[in-house]
């Protein structure tokens, strides 16, 4: 481990997000709701202790590891965590507990609250939480890949141990630094126009804003207790579903699209198209049993909520118009299948991502296959390019990993005094970056107890860190030298 | 016509030996000293020792005034550096090259004249393929071949019990299938030739050649033979590159198992084959054929590079129940000897090739010539030019044609229209005169007759 390297590349980042401290800071000037000081004390708390790593370590220019990009990513995932939560703890006096809660909830753009009454709350803060959710959307590793050249040494041990999908090391330009700065240009873009939609389609500028933020982000954080249920005007809600689905494709096809300045990448790529298929095949799916168990009179209600749940819930996003834990039947499970599903990879979506699913399932058809012809040669196909064993392999070690730590959360949050029912929902809506979850935390996190936070705040980290960054941590061999 | 060839292999010393046999002045160049001694005591040849694109050895070849140069080395790199070489030094005037590689073949326009200058090219693979293609959508048709860019079709099929034109004379053909337009050019029985009369006999086992636009073929076929049921399940023994390009062709419209015995080749298969099954094993392997349900294949091709194993696994697909068995045979005198016995249809990829190659060859405008009877009878399409001073056919009806004999006029492409022509049809310029010849030494008297003369330019 290069601690002292660690500690000042720790110290450089601090200073560089406590810049993010200042749009709110601004807000708060701007709309005089008296929040200024507190954005301007966590501006100068998070700068000295950026200040006070650093200056130490200054000199400390040693290269990175592998090994030391995953240690390092989640740290400083826990340490943004906790300065995002600085504003919560000293302008709304949250514990320790729901302060850090919050904040991870929007970094890992969850989009899980415990606030309750929202609208009272000042716009610099609710403009706050609306920032970190986009912020960690793209990565707040990527983005400083992106801007600090500085990063450049060992930046692409990071940005694999954050990135999202199968093929980490594959970067859609030659240069890592490149790479990022493209995702954010594309990810800045698709969320100005989402805030231009938004705000021609009513919703004030500042509202229209930060929806915009949680939207592409696939967060889920409203600045309404009602979520985007507030607005009740179906353009809203279409906006809202193209720019979701949008934040859930890979954003290697968003480049390719907007490099080549055509919509063909969309049909030709395997996963867009399988999660496309998803998106339309479940909400007929969901809109026939709405329709069927009587929920909503007339098929376009049906359709119309069916949609907006679907494609909220399948990028993970969890933005509300309704409470899909309410629906009857069969449906809730339904969607809970599908937020496991997930967006595709390289995307900011959460959840097992489709793209591994496709891989998944086309295992198990060769498994098939070879019972009926013994002899027969089976490769794993994407598209039609083969996909190499290796990757399968990680892909199905992924996948149990990932279902083995949803149950044991399961288990731990029901001996922490869930029910079953909100056992499991809490853990759907976090490790799946979700957000709204079924029983007892079918809205908010609020009325649930600190260990089941704590558990969540661990869920969340597993699920935006794709499992092996947090769980390699936990093997004896990564510390042996 | 002095002509160098580049490599000595199959198709190198195959259409040495045929041209040499033409009155052409052959060079044949390759690194192989001994097969080139092999080559020149069987035929009046010259051959060089040497790597085949170097500039002294094509001097030492005599490119300066060869007439055409015909690149078939067995590297794809060799043949094109060959042809840029006989272009930009020696300005040879005809290239012919073989490429096999399907990089380079996807790119036509890496063989424009400014880039790598060849001006036709041959792959052998890709012939073999649209042949046995050809034959797979064609059942019960033993050959099947193109001119006058596909609107005719020369058709060879084996006459067989059940058809409804067996002990009938030749003439009630245009009376059973009105509708259907059709020239029978030749009639093999018991390997002679025998030309077709309306009085003609049709016996079982003749094989039979015919002509007729694509669609027409199935209602004819049925005439000669009880129709066989249209192929569903083929299975290809052998995943070379002949093996992967059938596969890849046919496996969206058939049920295809490819069966190879290097697990290597398998996997290049597995990639590039989406809906074919790739199967690891030897295709001579009795428990994997049955396993695979040899019994309801209607078509195995047996098709790696291995003649006697090719004829033995096919000899046993067909007795382990496979309806029809093909095998590629490059060795020409197994060809006779397995064809309509061990194997029901005998394929020569050196053969094939040959017939592509010669149209280039063959003086007057000749588009395409293809062997038929393994070589020893030829079907050849020409345009006839000029007025009825210049030329010897133009404006003349077919019966003042000094035809040689064994030698028929099939059909005349005009057009878009296919002409079955009588004694008094008058060939017009610009027709595609498509002829066949039941003997092979009289294709210089065809050409020599459709050559224009001097005066007209």
């Amino acid at each position: 481990m290069h601690w002292r390297a660690i500690i000042r590349l720790f110290g450089i980042l601090l200073m560089f997000y406590s810049l993010g401290f200042l749009p709110s800071l601004g807000i708060a000037l701007l709309y005089q709701d008296g929040q200024w000081s507190l954005f301007a004390i966590s501006l100068f708390i998070t700068t000295a202790a950026g200040v006070a790593l650093w200056l130490p370590n200054i000199n400390q220019h040693s290269e990175l590891s592998v090994r030391d990009g995953f240690l390092f990513v989640t740290l400083f995932w826990v340490i943004l965590g906790i300065i995002g939560a600085l504003p919560f703890i000293l302008g709304l006096h949250l514990g320790i507990t729901d302060a850090i809660f919050e904040s991870i909830s929007g970094f890992t753009t969850t989009g899980a609250t415990v606030i309750v009454g929202l609208d009272r709350l000042p716009p610099s803060i609710l403009y706050h939480r609306q920032q970190i959710q986009w912020l960690g959307g793209m990565g707040i590793i990527v983005l400083a890949v992106a801007i600090l050249p500085l990063l450049g040494v060992g930046g692409m041990q990071l940005y694999r141990a954050e990135a999202s999908g199968v093929a980490k090391q594959e970067k859609i330009t030659p240069r890592i630094a490149e790479t990022a700065r493209v995702l954010w240009i594309i990810y800045f873009t698709l969320t100005l126009a989402c805030a231009m939609a938004y705000w021609v389609a009513g919703m004030t500028l500042f509202d229209a804003v930060g929806h915009a933020f949680s939207t592409v982000a696939t967060g889920g954080f409203s600045t309404h207790d009602a979520s985007l249920g507030q607005y009740n005007s179906p353009l809203i809600e279409s906006i809202a579903i193209v720019f979701m689905l949008a934040g859930g494709a890979n954003f290697a096809i968003h480049f390719m699209a907007w490099r080549h300045l055509s919509m063909a990448p969309y049909g030709t790529d395997p996963e867009v198209r399988a999660y496309g298929m998803i998106f339309l095949l479940s909400t007929l799916f969901v809109a026939a049993s709405l329709y069927w168990a009587g929920a909503y009179t007339g098929t376009w209600e049906s359709l119309r909520y069916a949609a907006f749940q679907v494609a909220s819930i399948l990028t993970s996003t969890g933005f509300g118009t309704v409470t899909f834990a309410d629906w009857p039947l069969h449906i809730p499970l339904i969607l809970v299948i599908l937020s496991f599903t997930g967006g595709c990879a390289g995307s900011t979506a959460g959840g097992i991502k489709v793209l591994r699913i496709m891989l998944l399932a086309k295992l198990g058809l060769r498994q098939l296959e070879q019972l009926a012809h013994p002899q027969a040669v089976y490769l794993v196909k994407l598209g039609r390019r083969p996909v190499s064993e290796d990757v399968v392999l990680s892909v199905w070690g992924f996948y149990v990993l990932y279902i083995v730590t949803s149950l044991l959360l399961t288990v731990a949050m029901m001996a922490a005094g869930l029910d079953l029912d909100s056992a499991f929902g809490a853990v759907v809506a976090t490790i799946n970056l979700l957000g709204p979850g079924l029983g007892e935390v079918a809205n908010n996190f609020a009325s649930v107890s600190p260990v089941v936070k704590w558990l969540g705040i661990f869920g969340m980290l597993v699920g935006r860190l794709e499992v092996f960054t947090l769980l390699i941590l936990f093997l004896p061999t990564y510390w042996r030298h | 016509m002095k002509i160098v060839i580049l490599g000595a292999g199959q198709v190198g010393s195959t259409v040495a030996q045929a041209l040499a046999s033409e009155s052409n002045d052959i060079t044949v160049v390759d690194q192989n000293a001994h097969m080139l001694t092999v080559l020149q005591e069987h035929s009046d040849i010259r051959t060089i020792t040497g790597q085949a694109s170097h500039p002294d050895v094509l001097q030492q070849a005599g490119i300066e005034d060869a007439d055409m140069i015909l690149a078939v080395t067995n590297s794809d790199e060799i043949n094109m550096i060959a042809c840029q070489v006989a272009h930009s030094l020696f300005h040879t005037p005809l290239r012919l090259a073989r490429v096999r590689s399907r990089s380079y073949l996807a790119y036509p326009k890496l063989f424009s004249p400014d880039a790598v200058p060849i001006n036709f090219i041959i792959s052998p693979e890709q012939l073999v393929t649209t042949f046995i293609q050809h034959l797979i959508e064609s059942p019960g048709v033993l050959q099947i071949l193109d001119f006058a860019g596909g609107k005719a079709q020369l058709v060879a099929v084996h006459a067989h019990h059940g058809g409804a034109l067996i002990g009938q004379e030749l003439r009630t053909l245009s009376k059973k299938l009105p509708a259907v337009e059709t020239r029978v050019v030749a009639i093999f029985r018991r390997d002679r030739a025998i030309i077709p009369e309306g009085e003609t006999l049709i016996e079982a086992g003749d094989e039979i050649f015919f002509l007729a636009a694509y669609r027409d073929i199935p209602p004819l076929v049925a005439a000669f033979r009880r129709t066989d049921k249209p192929n569903r399940r083929i299975i290809i023994a052998g995943g070379g590159n002949i093996g992967q390009r059938l596969a890849e062709m046919i496996e969206r419209d058939y049920h295809v198992k490819i069966i190879e015995l290097d697990i290597g080749r398998c996997r290049v298969l597995a990639e590039s084959l989406h809906r074919a099954i790739v199967l690891h094993g030897d295709a001579a392997d009795q428990d994997l054929l049955m396993q695979e349900d040899i019994e309801v294949t209607d078509m195995f091709c047996a098709v790696t590079n291995d003649d006697e194993a090719n004829i033995l696994c096919a000899m046993l697909a067909k007795r382990l129940g496979a309806r029809k068995v093909l095998s590629i045979i490059n060795r020409t005198s197994y060809v006779d000897l397995a064809q309509g016995t061990a194997v029901d249809i005998a394929l020569s990829p050196a053969l094939v090739t040959i017939g592509a190659l010669l149209a280039h060859i063959r003086r007057g405008d000749v588009v395409a010539v293809h062997s038929l009877r393994r070589g020893a009878a030829e079907a050849i399409e020409v345009i006839a030019h000029g007025d009825r001073d210049t030329s010897r056919v133009v404006g003349r009806r077919i019966d003042e044609l000094p035809l040689p004999e064994g030698t028929m006029i099939g059909v005349i492409a005009r057009g878009d229209t296919l002409i079955f022509p009588h004694r008094d049809t008058v060939i017009e310029p610009q027709d595609h005169v498509i002829l066949f010849l039941a003997d092979k030494q009289k294709i210089i008297d065809v050409e020599r007759l459709f050559q224009v003369s001097i005066t007209f330019v």
